[in-house]
C-alpha cells in the first residue's frame, strides 16, 4: 500500500514538474511549448560527451552533486531562454496555433541535433548512483531515490510558490499571466517577464531530466517526449495556465497510472494508458475548463 | 506646457478606419473629456496613446518625447497611466498586490519603498473600502470597488497623466457619482491631468473642463464642456443631423 502511494507520488512528481513548465510559459504568452520535452532530453545529454557508443562517456555527469545540480538547471534555463530569444520572440504577435507549430519544429531541431551528436541509441548512465539504495520506512523498502524525488519536488513547489508570492518579479509574472497587456500598461517589461518564465520552465526541465535520468539509468532522446505527453495532458485537465491546477493534475495522473497498473486485471494492464486517457476524456467532458480554471484567459495584445 | 500632443492620428483595423486625422493637445493639469457615440473611435484613440493599438499614421508626443510606436511599458514609464475599459483588475491577485504591480517601474529611485508605502496609505485614505479588504482577492470586489481599485492602482505609479476609459461602464448611477466624486477630489488635491472617455456628455457637463466630441473617427467639437453641453451643436453631433 505504502509502495503504491510512493510510486504514485514519484511518478506524479515528474508529471507535475513537466506540467508546471508548460503552464508557466502558457500563462505569460499563450504558447503551448511542445519543445519542452526535447529541452528535458537536452539537459541529460549535456552531461555526456558526444559519442555514438552505447556506454556513455560521462563528462560533466561526474561532478559532485552540489555542482551537478546547478549545472543541469542552468543548462535547462539557458537553452529555454535561448529558444525564446531565437525563435519565440519573433512569434509574439502570431496566433497561438502558429506558435505551437513553431514549438513543434523547434523540438525536432533540438532532437535531431542530439541525434547527430549521440545517435538514437539509448545510453546507460549512472547519475548519482548512491541514490538507488533502498531505505526502510514503516516496514516498506523504498528506493532512496523515490524519496528524494518526492522531497525535491515538494521543495521546488514551495520554492516556486514563494518566489511567485513574495518577490516583485513573481508579482509581475502573476499579473502578466492574468492580463498581459494590462501589466504592460503598468510598466511591467514584457521581455523580462517572458524570459523569466522561460528560464524557470527550463530549470524545471533540468530538474525533470535529473530525476528521470537517475530513475531509469538511461539517457534516451525520446525520454522527454514520453513525460511531455502526460505533462501536457496534466496542463490541460488542470486548466491551461493555472499553475496549481497543473501540479494537482500532474499528481492525479501519476496516481491514476500507478493505481490502474495495480487494480486492472492482468490481461488489461498492457492497455493501462488507454484507461488513463479514457479517464482524462471523462474529466474534460465534465470540466472542459479544467480542474482549476485559469483566470484571464483573455486575448494577448 | 503641453503634456500630450496628438498630430494627425489615423488608426485602422484591417480595412476599417477607426480614427481619421485626429489632432489635439492637452495642457498640464487639464481635465479633458472625450465623448461621442459608440464606435466613434474614442477607445481606439486611448489605446493608441497607451501603445496597445498601433497607429497607421500621425505622431503622438508625451511629455516632450515622441511615443509613436513605443511599447506600452515604455509609455507607462514616462508617466502615462491607463485605466482601460472594463477595468481589468488582476482578479486572482489581492487588492494590495494589484496596487503594487505598477510601482516596480520606480524601483530604481531612492526612497522608493517608503514612498510606495506612503502612496498606498494615500490610496487607502481616498478609498477606505480597499484598505478594509486589502488581503482579499480583487476579483471578488463589486464593480464600483474594482473601479476604485484601478484608479488607485493608476495613482500608485505617480503618473503625469491618467487616462480612464468609460469609468461609468456597468456601474449604477449612484456608484458612478461616488467614483467621480473621488476623482474630482483627487484632481483638486494632486493637480492631476485627467483624460476621460465617456459615451455620454452629461458627466462632462456636470464635472466641467474641456470636452472633445468625436463621431465616425473624427473630432466634431472641441471646447468648454459646459458651454458645449448646452448648445444645439452637441445634439446635432450626437445624432448626426448634418448627415441628412
Amino acid at each position: 500500500m505504502l509502495q503504491i502511494i510512493f510510486d504514485s507520488l514519484s511518478l506524479g512528481s515528474l508529471y507535475a514538474l513537466g506540467a508546471l513548465g508548460i503552464a508557466l510559459i502558457f500563462g505569460v504568452m499563450r504558447l503551448v511549448n511542445f519543445a519542452h520535452g526535447d529541452i528535458i532530453a537536452f539537459c541529460i545529454f549535456a552531461l555526456l560527451w558526444p559519442s555514438t557508443d552505447a556506454m556513455a562517456i560521462v563528462f560533466a555527469g561526474n561532478l559532485p552533486w552540489f555542482l551537478l545540480i546547478p549545472l543541469v538547471l542552468a543548462v535547462g534555463a539557458g537553452l529555454s531562454v535561448l529558444c525564446e530569444i531565437v525563435v519565440f520572440r519573433h512569434f509574439r504577435r502570431a496566433n497561438p496555433a502558429t506558435m505551437m507549430i513553431a514549438s513543434f519544429a523547434l523540438g525536432f531541431v533540438i532532437r535531431y541535433f542530439l541525434l547527430m551528436l549521440y545517435t538514437s541509441r539509448p545510453k546507460s548512465i549512472s547519475l548519482l548512483p548512491m541514490l538507488s539504495q533502498p531505505v526502510e520506512i514503516f516496514g516498506a523498502r523504498l528506493p532512496l531515490l523515490q524519496l528524494i524525488t518526492i522531497v525535491s519536488t515538494v521543495l521546488i513547489l514551495i520554492g516556486l510558490s514563494l518566489f511567485l508570492r513574495r518577490t516583485r518579479f513573481g508579482l509581475e509574472m502573476r499579473a502578466a499571466a492574468e492580463n498581459f497587456s494590462m501589466a504592460r500598461m503598468l510598466g511591467v517589461r514584457a521581455n523580462r517577464v517572458i524570459m523569466g518564465a522561460f528560464a524557470l520552465s527550463g530549470a524545471l526541465a533540468g530538474a525533470i531530466a535529473m530525476i528521470f535520468g537517475s530513475q531509469t539509468g538511461t539517457a534516451d532522446i525520446q525520454m522527454g517526449a514520453s513525460i511531455m505527453l502526460m505533462a501536457f495532458i496534466a496542463t490541460v485537465i488542470g486548466g491551461l495556465g493555472s499553475l496549481a491546477g497543473a501540479v494537482l493534475a500532474g499528481f492525479l495522473l501519476g496516481a491514476a497510472s500507478v493505481v490502474m497498473q495495480v487494480v486492472l486485471p492482468v490481461d488489461a494492464r498492457p492497455f493501462r494508458d488507454a484507461f488513463v486517457y479514457g479517464a482524462v476524456i471523462l474529466i474534460l467532458l465534465f470540466r472542459p475548463q479544467g480542474l482549476i480554471a485559469a483566470r484571464g484567459t483573455k486575448e494577448r495584445v | 506646457m503641453s503634456v500630450l500632443v496628438l498630430a494627425n492620428i489615423d488608426i485602422r483595423y484591417g480595412r476599417l478606419t477607426a480614427v481619421r486625422d485626429v489632432s489635439f493637445s492637452m495642457k498640464d493639469g487639464e481635465t479633458l473629456f472625450i465623448t461621442g457615440p459608440n464606435g466613434a473611435g474614442k477607445s481606439s484613440l486611448l489605446r493608441a496613446i497607451a501603445g496597445v493599438t498601433p497607429v497607421a499614421g500621425g505622431t503622438i508626443d508625451f511629455d516632450g518625447y515622441n511615443i509613436t510606436g513605443r511599447a506600452p511599458e515604455d509609455i507607462a514609464r514616462l508617466g502615462f497611466s491607463m485605466v482601460p475599459e472594463g477595468r481589468d483588475v488582476f482578479g486572482s491577485l489581492t487588492i494590495e498586490e494589484n496596487l503594487l504591480v505598477g510601482t516596480g517601474m520606480n524601483s530604481r529611485q531612492s526612497g522608493w519603498k517608503a514612498r510606495t508605502a506612503e502612496d498606498m496609505e494615500a490610496v487607502y485614505e481616498t478609498f477606505p473600502i480597499l484598505k478594509e479588504r486589502r488581503h482579499g482577492q480583487a476579483g471578488l470586489l463589486s464593480g464600483g470597488q474594482q473601479q476604485m481599485l484601478v484608479i488607485g492602482r493608476a495613482l500608485m505609479t505617480n503618473p503625469r497623466l491618467i487616462a480612464i476609459d468609460e469609468p461609468s461602464l456597468g456601474l449604477a448611477p449612484n456608484i458612478t457619482d461616488q467614483v467621480y466624486e473621488r476623482l474630482i477630489a483627487l484632481q483638486a488635491q494632486r493637480k492631476l491631468t485627467l483624460l476621460i472617455v465617456e459615451q455620454s456628455s452629461t458627466r462632462a457637463v456636470l464635472v466641467g473642463g474641456r470636452m472633445i466630441l468625436m463621431r465616425g473617427g473624427q473630432i466634431v467639437l472641441d471646447g468648454d464642456a459646459r458651454t458645449l453641453g448646452n448648445s444645439e451643436a452637441i445634439q446635432a453631433a450626437y445624432f448626426g443631423y448634418e448627415d441628412h
